[in-house]
């Protein structure tokens, strides 16, 4: 077998499904709750009880579209969510026992659609309206099967060659295949949305072309590649976009240049732990994380830190790349300068001061960098759109951006926060958006 | 370590444990590794004119993901010739001549018949006897079995003609798919019955298949009902098994059987008059085995509150079994919710609200922000919904008010009210 081969068995999903006898005890094992916290915990807001009883009275179908009427990636969600701080880390049975596992039970009912092909929703009567969405990710298509179904003509702009954004592209294969994501987009699809793909916005298209065209324009553009890091070396073969190094996982054929090599990856978020895992299942012998911080500041999950630990990945607290070192124009080694935790900033975090003269390198064979995402600047300016630091500005609740056909949703609008954006809340703002030009658009037939 | 033995109508037995009579008794091999495993008494299948048996003979009843919560049947009688019965019945008994060996008994309506295989069965040296009437499905179709025990003369006429010839103990095993099962019991006692065993199973169809549109159990793409136990049927048996206890016109011992699978069951079935219980169903799901536990459980049980013998708690909660009309009615108990156990599932207010007297708020606390559930004590009927559905045992106590009043019940109240005096509630 060739080694490529050897190593997509460390690309196949990690967590195996509940078996379905496990699925029936667990559903059962769920209380039932009034007013249940879980919905609460969801920012889609499925509703948890109500799934899990499908389940237990062998009711997948009605299951399964429970979850996917309130998510329309569910099943990616299923699979992408931290749970634990979510739906999970609500349920009651936390301090009485232990919390039902709503993740799996909620990947058993998708799966079930899945492999039974299961028709979920049908479009609604067309009501003449046309939207444009531009992106295709979770926020894109979340909002593009709510409109499909309440009768709009809708196209999604997809840059890409495929839809689903950063769960086709962007998780690891490991913890979400790419068929699941692929699957959520046929099942858009299949409504009647148009999704062109290979179309960029402001390249095969012009912003203007959609304002004149549409009733209405959704921006759901999520985020970009990874930010320059802003020091010397940066440019040599051997420093990779985190983002990047997923996508090849996942698009490419396995590469085995990393067989045997020393990997560092710049930063502590789930993208960072995603890159770390892939550097390691692409047979990197030594991976580690480098973090300006410690281990309390860093914003990735728990659990993803716990799982990285497991794939042997390291971890290297309060150091900064300060020069990426060369040998025949490649990496060779990275010098790092020791930090320190000083006063707090604005967000409550200790921030990391130098520590005058602590200079060292280290031998390293490739530079992930993983220190978040830029925003597309230029797209978001062609529409006009007032935003901060590129982060769009949309009116609480509504999702309408400072132009009045244009509205934006997902990571577009993502402004920081306690943890990374999360799949979830796209799809959340996704379907609200959705719901609000409908509002608006409906209120326009009205006769003054 | 308790003296587990009792004595059932003059019938000794090492424990009050026996295996009912059903498919777990229906060979010696079987008695035999039950005797081993811990059994104090068989009550071997319903011997008589061997049958032929269809296939596809049970069905159990699943909830919650759990399995077989009930449990019916349509097997018939024994289906091997009475010799070859007997034949193992008595080498059974040679090797466990300290355990009990029932013999369950069903023939035709006739003297003559009954006669003979009283006789029959007591020449090798049975313990007793317990007359099947209480079969619900096939056997009755041929008038025997429960089509007996749902007729008082029939029970009192066949109990006669076997007590003209029996040596043995007599058992009567009565049937509950009838209206009041006092009036069968009174029939038993007044034909001479020794004791009476209760209850066999109840008339059921356990299901339709929803692929096929069948019954479940089919024979062939046909079903037929079948008769009903296990763990569900418990409450009905309970109930029996009270009220025979504390009618003074039944007056005989009772063998206490429906769905007891564990020593707890056990200790209820005796509190309320049962001496000694028969199990089925629990052998059936897990195996003989399951009498380690039982014995063991008992065992604890009466050395933990220092009680010497089984026979001492036998019928023991019998007074408190009583008519409606003789209950308080100044009786008041309300539901406490304790906060520290509390996991906010909010099911105890749904379902008062919905369904029982929307008693319980969930009242926003102003100082921290979190929800509680408060009962209003004013309106609570005490009807003990909300701790029944409360997930965390102990959560909801229902907690007794003191009343003012003296007791007064229903019987209490007219009859005073008859008197032309007054009452107060």
């Amino acid at each position: 077998m060739s080694i490529p081969n050897e190593l997509a068995k460390n690309f196949a999903e990690v967590v195996p499904a509940l078996k379905p006898m496990e699925a029936i005890h667990e559903a059962n094992r769920c209380l039932y709750c009034y007013d249940a916290p879980c919905i609460k915990a969801c920012p889609t807001s499925i509703n948890i009880p109500s799934f899990i009883k499908k389940i237990a009275t062998g009711n997948l179908y009605g299951s399964a579209r429970t979850i996917m009427e309130s998510n329309p990636v569910g099943a990616s969600c299923a699979r992408v969510c931290p749970t634990e701080e979510l739906c999970e880390g609500a349920c009651v049975l936390n301090s009485a026992s232990k919390p039902i596992m709503i993740g799996l039970l909620q990947r058993h009912a998708t799966d079930w659609a899945i492999q039974n092909q299961a028709t979920l929703f049908s479009k609604g009567e067309a009501n003449g309206k046309r939207v444009a969405i531009v992106g295709g990710g979770p926020a894109g298509l979340s909002a593009a099967r709510e409109l499909a179904r309440l009768g709009y003509a809708v196209t999604v702009f997809e840059a890409k060659e495929k839809a689903g954004g950063l769960n086709t592209y962007g998780i690891v294969s490991f913890r979400l295949p790419q068929e699941i994501s692929l699957w959520e987009v046929e099942q858009v699809e299949a409504l009647g949305v148009e999704i062109r793909t290979n179309t960029r916005i402001g390249v095969d298209v012009a912003p203007e072309e959609l304002l004149e065209q549409y009733d209405s324009v959704l921006l759901a553009t999520g985020m970009g590649n990874v930010p320059q890091l802003h020091i010397p070396g940066e440019e040599l073969e051997g420093v990779l976009d985190a983002i990047a190094l997923v996508e090849d996982t996942k698009t490419k054929a396995l590469s085995d240049e990393m067989l045997g090599k020393k990997v560092v990856i710049i930063g502590a978020g789930n993208t960072a732990i995603d890159a770390a895992t892939c550097s390691k299942r692409l047979g990197a012998d030594n991976v580690q994380i480098l973090y300006r911080r410690t281990v309390q500041e860093m914003s990735c999950y728990q659990f993803e830190y716990e799982f990285a630990k497991q794939d042997g990945v390291e971890f290297r607290w309060l150091v900064v790349p300060t020069r990426v070192l060369e040998e025949n124009g490649r990496v060779k080694g990275l010098e790092l300068v020791r930090m320190e935790l000083g006063e707090r900033d604005e967000k409550g975090r200790k921030r990391p001061v130098e520590i005058p003269g602590s200079h060292f390198v280290i031998e390293v064979d490739y530079v992930v960098k993983a220190i978040g995402q830029n925003r597309h600047l230029s797209l978001i300016e062609s529409f006009g759109l007032q935003h901060r630091n590129g982060i769009v500005e949309v009116e609480e609740g509504t999702y309408r951006t400072s132009h009045v056909k244009v509205y934006a949703a997902g990571d577009v609008i993502f402004g920081g926060g306690k943890t990374d954006a999360m799949v979830v809340d796209a799809a959340n703002h996704g379907k609200r958006a959705a719901h609000a030009i409908h509002q608006s658009l409906s209120d326009q037939k009205q006769p003054v | 370590m308790a003296d587990l033995s009792i004595n059932l109508a003059g019938i000794q037995s090492p424990n009050p444990f026996w295996l009912a009579s059903a498919p777990p008794t229906n060979s010696g091999y079987q008695v035999q590794r039950a005797f081993e495993a811990g059994w104090g008494g068989a009550v071997w299948k319903t011997l008589g004119e061997p049958i032929i048996n269809v296939t596809s003979r049970f069905a159990g009843l699943n909830f919650g993901g759990q399995r077989v919560f009930g449990f019916n049947n349509i097997e018939l009688i024994t289906d091997k010739p009475l010799e070859v019965n007997l034949k193992e019945m008595d080498e059974t008994k040679r090797r466990f001549p300290k355990h009990t060996l029932i013999a369950s008994l069903m023939v035709e309506h006739k003297q003559e018949a009954w006669h003979e295989i009283v006789k029959k069965v007591e020449a090798i040296g049975v313990d007793g006897l317990e007359l099947n009437f209480g079969c619900p499905h096939g056997m009755a179709e041929r008038g025997m079995g429960s089509a007996v025990g749902q007729h008082p003369d029939l029970i009192r006429q066949q109990v006669e003609w076997v007590k003209e010839v029996a040596q043995t103990p007599v058992i009567v095993k009565l049937t509950p798919n009838i209206t009041d099962i006092r009036f069968t019991a009174r029939a038993a006692s007044q034909g001479g019955a020794d004791a009476i065993s209760m209850i066999n199973t109840i008339n059921s169809l356990m299901g339709v298949d929803l692929d096929k549109w069948l019954p479940i159990p089919h024979v062939d793409g046909k079903g037929a009902h079948g008769g009903y136990c296990g763990p569900a049927v418990k409450p009905i048996a309970l109930n029996m098994v009270a009220e025979c206890a504390r009618d003074p016109k039944v007056g005989i011992p009772i063998s206490g059987i429906g769905g007891i699978s564990d020593w707890r069951d056990t200790v209820e079935f005796l509190l309320m008059g049962a001496t000694g219980v028969q199990v089925c169903t629990a052998a059936m799901h897990h195996g003989f085995r399951i009498v380690e536990d039982m014995i063991d459980g008992l065992n604890n049980y009466l050395d933990q509150r220092g009680i010497a013998s089984v026979m001492d708690i036998v019928g023991k909660a019998v007074q408190t079994y009583s008519d409606w009309g003789h209950l308080n009615l100044n009786y008041k108990v309300v539901a406490r919710i304790h906060e520290e156990t509390c996991i906010h599932c909010n099911k105890c207010h749904i379902a008062c609200e919905d369904t029982s007297h929307q008693c319980i708020d969930i009242v926003a606390d102003a100082a921290t922000g979190k929800e509680r559930l408060v009962v209003r004590e004013e309106d609570c009927v005490g009807c003990n919904l909300c701790s029944i559905v409360c997930p965390v045992e102990g959560t909801i106590e229902m907690v007794e008010i003191p009343s003012a009043k003296a007791p007064l019940s229903w019987n209490q109240r007219q009859a005073a009210l008859a008197a032309g005096g007054s009452c107060e509630l």
